[in-house]
């Protein structure tokens, strides 16, 4: 099997693989980054997503070889304590249930609030569609959005996990 | 339910595995309910620490650690029942250690389901508490040489109130546990509880924004290797023959073998399981498996020939389940009537976590598994039974689920790899596709209802039927289903609400199935109450009068759900006009877990689709351990409740689930979440109700009489596809 080279959270990890493997399975299974979750196979759910040189994409339907010599950025790179604007509205609004697809739930936000420093509820709609909660925790997520934007305006000069490019 | 436990006397125990100087103390628990006296078998605690209870362990450091005796699955027992104990014992949960506890003896059978877990412990937990913080104290007056009295604790201390002295609970750990156990400590007033009551942060909820929670699918043990399944999606398929050459030249595959999964340790269904030493490789390798099944006719069924046969099963009588006054006479005698045919789908659970579960079979025949599951307790059960093993030989390492509702009380998905384990001698993690998922169930039945009412000439409901037309959950789960008794299962609540109607008569039909079925957040109340009340709802509108005022005229005696509709009327501004175009609805549902009233608000879009805009519930609990949870917990409810509504539900052809991944079984997503708005009545008293399953069964039916007073159409089938009103 061919070598991958791939720079997670600005670590190197290097190992032999399928190219076609998604690359969620060499984040979960390879380079053991647990965060990052399965939860269809189709980039129906968002469970799976992750950054890309800063831009979330779903990792269960992207093949680990077009990831070499790009920025992946996982939940567990955004911030080093779990304190990012984005993880600190979580839980103010205390959101996640089973949590079970919030890593990418966060990823999404983070990724969204980075363009977009004041979103709109529609703006919010558009961006977190791609991420499914079973367990119900829309209405939270909408209102952490809006908290983390608030703190993030608070302070404009930190730079936080996914504006690293 | 455990409503007391006794406390006897404590145990000494030696442990075996625990080294240092750590004493090790342990207290049984007997249940009064049912007389047994349960041991402590075994811990693997902390070294250094001694117990205080079961459920507590206190290092010299002063380390605190609780046991959670009910897996958490996002419905926030890993901060309720710990804060219970935390809040007698007057320690903050803020450095506490809560684990899991895994099957063991001492803890009884350790489920999370019904909506039990707070109600169910509450007392019990308490006194634990409680217990721990008096040995504390006593020990601390000894020590001082003072009167008890002249004691208190605060803050994981024991102070001496005249002299202000104080003593931490981890210095006093090792004296208060060699003291008696009280027997009925006091416990607090209410009003100094500084958890219980209070909305409290979830401690897992800082591993869950890190993605440092650890769920089954994330556990990996040594030499672990990996594995995907190809199970027929027809149930009941016999293997004749594989092939697996092209498997087996996939990088990476290890090896091929025959899988078997038992559903409710009875139904045994057949497998071709890959193992790989990486989870891709195992599911190309499953991919090229070319496997000759004899479906044995299985394959014939469908859904839309099932629901002619419940149509047809509805005209007959099955059995009466529940008669008041004389429903036959009343009917023959009202000034008007109404019959209506009620029907539900099937639909999955769909946890976001898909089943898994590593299981390693060890050479000396124990076998140890790391499973998100609703019941540890459940796992030993059923390995136990299907490798005819002793349960001392199993060991069960509970992680977070990822999302249960019911799903997870079923074992079948560990049992399985505890088999392919021992078949090849090896750990091992069986993942499932989110097709398994979706397609192997076991799923939530459909109930079909066929309703009859009959009003006064006042507009008074005079005769009500309510009959269930369904397969029976207790005939999937047991070999030994007595047709000739109902089951309870399939017609909770529909006798139970607390309407005076003077004449009912309600049945049960029984109908034949052959697909796993299982319970689901809410269970049956999840489809009777849609049938139920939107049904009150067409006699409001035969009566012509306003719904929630016809529905409080039928409840003169005082009750919970007398007080329900009248802090939900007001909750929900119901006598305020709405915007043109909107309609709303009312609905409420008392059953097992609990009660909870619901009115939704629905507004017609310029290109005809309803939109569900604000949902206002009301639930009744009696007394709230963590109103932010609650919350949480009835807003998880509706949104689940707006799925089975709405979305596609499971549909069967050709034998199998036509729906296979969330393309074609669709979620709800953030755009068409409605503005919540939870309130809890919590006036104390004796009785706690349930909080994870009552939000979801009023949001149907309140959302369909919505529908009927927006746009004049009542729905009487679900799933209803919002965009085509
Ligand atoms: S697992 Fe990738 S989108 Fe669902
Ligand atoms: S928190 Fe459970 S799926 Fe979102």
């Amino acid at each position: 099997m061919p070598s991958i080279n791939l720079s997670i959270n600005n670590k190197q990890y290097s190992f032999d693989a399928d190219p076609q493997m998604p690359l969620l399975w060499a984040i979960r299974d390879f380079a053991g980054l647990k965060g990052t979750k399965f939860g269809c196979g189709i980039s129906q759910c968002g469970a799976c997503t992750v950054h890309l040189d800063g831009k979330p994409i779903r990792s269960c339907s992207f093949p680990v070889s077009a990831a070499a010599g790009h920025k992946i950025t996982t939940i567990e790179g955004i911030s080093a304590n779990g304190d990012h604007p984005v993880q600190q509205a979580w839980i103010d609004m205390q959101v996640p249930q089973c949590g079970y697809c919030q890593s990418g739930q966060i990823m999404s936000a983070v990724a969204l609030l980075v363009n977009n420093p004041k979103p709109t509820d529609e703006a919010i709609n558009t961006a977190m569609q791609v991420n499914i909660c079973r367990c119900g925790t829309y209405q939270r997520i909408r209102k952490a959005i809006h908290r983390a934007a608030d703190i993030m305006a608070a302070e404009p000069k930190k730079a936080f996990g996914a504006t690293i490019k | 339910m455990k409503t007391a436990a006794k406390i006897h006397r404590r145990q000494f125990l030696k442990m075996t595995g625990i080294s240092g100087t750590g004493l090790f103390l342990g207290l049984t628990y007997g249940l009064e309910a049912t007389g047994k006296v349960v041991k402590i078998a075994k811990w693997h605690g902390a070294e250094g620490s001694v117990s205080l209870t079961p459920y507590i362990f206190i290092e010299s450091s002063g380390q605190i650690t609780i046991m959670n005796p009910r897996p958490e699955m996002g419905q926030g027992t890993f901060q309720a029942l710990p804060g219970i104990i935390a809040d007698e014992l007057e320690i903050s949960l803020d450095n506490v250690i809560i684990r899991q506890t895994s099957g063991e003896k001492q803890f009884d059978r350790q489920v999370s389901g019904g909506s039990r877990s707070v109600r169910g412990n509450y007392v019990l937990l308490r006194k634990v508490g409680a217990s721990a913080r008096e040995m504390l104290k006593k020990a601390a007056s000894d020590k001082w040489k003072v009167p008890v009295e002249e004691c208190y604790a605060e803050e994981g201390k024991i102070f001496h109130r005249p002299t202000g002295r104080n003593l931490s609970y981890g210095e006093l750990a090792e004296a208060a546990s060699k003291l008696d156990v009280p027997k009925d400590p006091p416990l607090k007033d209410p009003k100094d509880f500084k958890i219980i009551g209070k909305s409290a942060h979830r401690p897992d909820i800082k591993m869950k924004i890190a993605g440092k929670a650890i769920f089954g699918i994330d556990v990996e043990v040594p030499d672990m290797v990996y594995a995907s399944v190809e199970r027929s999606p027809v149930f009941g398929s016999k293997i004749i023959s594989f092939d697996d050459s092209a498997a087996k030249k996939i990088n990476g595959v290890l090896q091929v073998i025959k899988a078997e999964r038992v559903v409710f340790g009875k139904t045994h269904y057949e497998g071709v399981a890959v193992i790989a030493n990486n989870y891709w490789s195992a599911l190309q390798g499953r991919k090229a498996l070319k496997i000759d099944w004899d479906h044995q006719g299985f394959d014939k069924f469908n859904s839309n020939d099932y629901e002619n046969k419940l149509r047809e099963l509805a005209k007959s009588d099955g059995l009466v389940v529940f008669k008041q006054g004389d429903f036959d006479k009343a009917i023959s005698e009202s000034t008007s009537t109404i019959e209506s045919l009620y029907e539900t789908p099937m639909v999955s659970h769909s946890t976001m976590e898909p089943m898994n579960c590593v299981a390693h079979w060890k050479p000396d025949g124990t076998v140890e598994v790391w499973v998100s599951s609703q019941g540890p307790t459940l796992i030993k059960d059923e390995l136990s039974k299907v490798f005819g093993i002793p349960q001392d030989n199993i060991k069960v390492n509970i992680m977070f689920n990822g999302g249960g509702f019911g799903r997870r009380l079923q074992s079948d998905y560990a049992s399985e790899a505890a088999g392919i384990s021992k078949a090849i001698g090896k750990p091992v993690k069986v993942i499932w596709t989110r097709e398994d998922d979706t397609q192997l169930g076991p799923f939530r039945p459909m109930t079909f209802s066929a309703m009859k009412g009959g009003l006064d000439a006042n507009g008074k409901i005079l005769a009500f039927q309510h009959k269930v037309v369904s397969p029976s959950l207790s005939a999937s789960r047991s070999a030994t289903y007595d047709q000739s008794k109902p089951d309870g299962s399939m017609i909770e609540g529909i006798s139970e609400q607390k309407y005076e109607i003077p004449n009912m008569k309600n049945h049960y039909v029984y109908a034949e199935f052959q697909i796993p079925i299982s319970a689901w957040r809410s269970v049956t109340s999840s489809t009777l109450a849609f049938a139920h009340e939107c049904f009150i709802d067409e006699l409001a509108v035969k009566a012509k009068k306003d719904p929630l005022t016809f529905r409080q005229e039928m409840l003169t005696k005082d009750s919970d759900t007398k007080k329900l509709f009248t802090r939900l009327r007001e909750f929900s501004n119901w006598d305020k006009p709405l915007p043109a175009g909107w309609g709303r609805g009312v609905a409420q549902y008392e059953f097992f877990a609990g009660l909870c009233g619901q009115v939704v608000e629905v507004s017609k879009q310029p290109n005809g689709s309803v939109r569900i805009e604000k949902v206002y519930a009301v639930i009744d609990l009696g007394t709230v351990v963590n109103p932010d949870n609650v919350k949480a917990q009835v807003e998880g409810g509706i949104v689940m409740g707006i799925v089975a509504a709405t979305k596609d539900g499971i549909r069967f052809d050709k034998g199998q689930a036509i729906q296979t991944n969330f393309h074609n079984n669709r979620m709800m997503r953030i755009n068409e979440m409605p503005v919540v708005e939870v309130d809890i009545i919590a006036d104390g008293g004796p009785t706690i109700k349930g909080v994870g399953e009552p939000g979801l069964p009023p949001l149907a039916p309140a959302l369909c009489n919505a529908i009927y007073a927006c746009t004049g159409k009542r729905v009487r089938k679900l799933p209803v596809d919002l965009n085509k009103i």
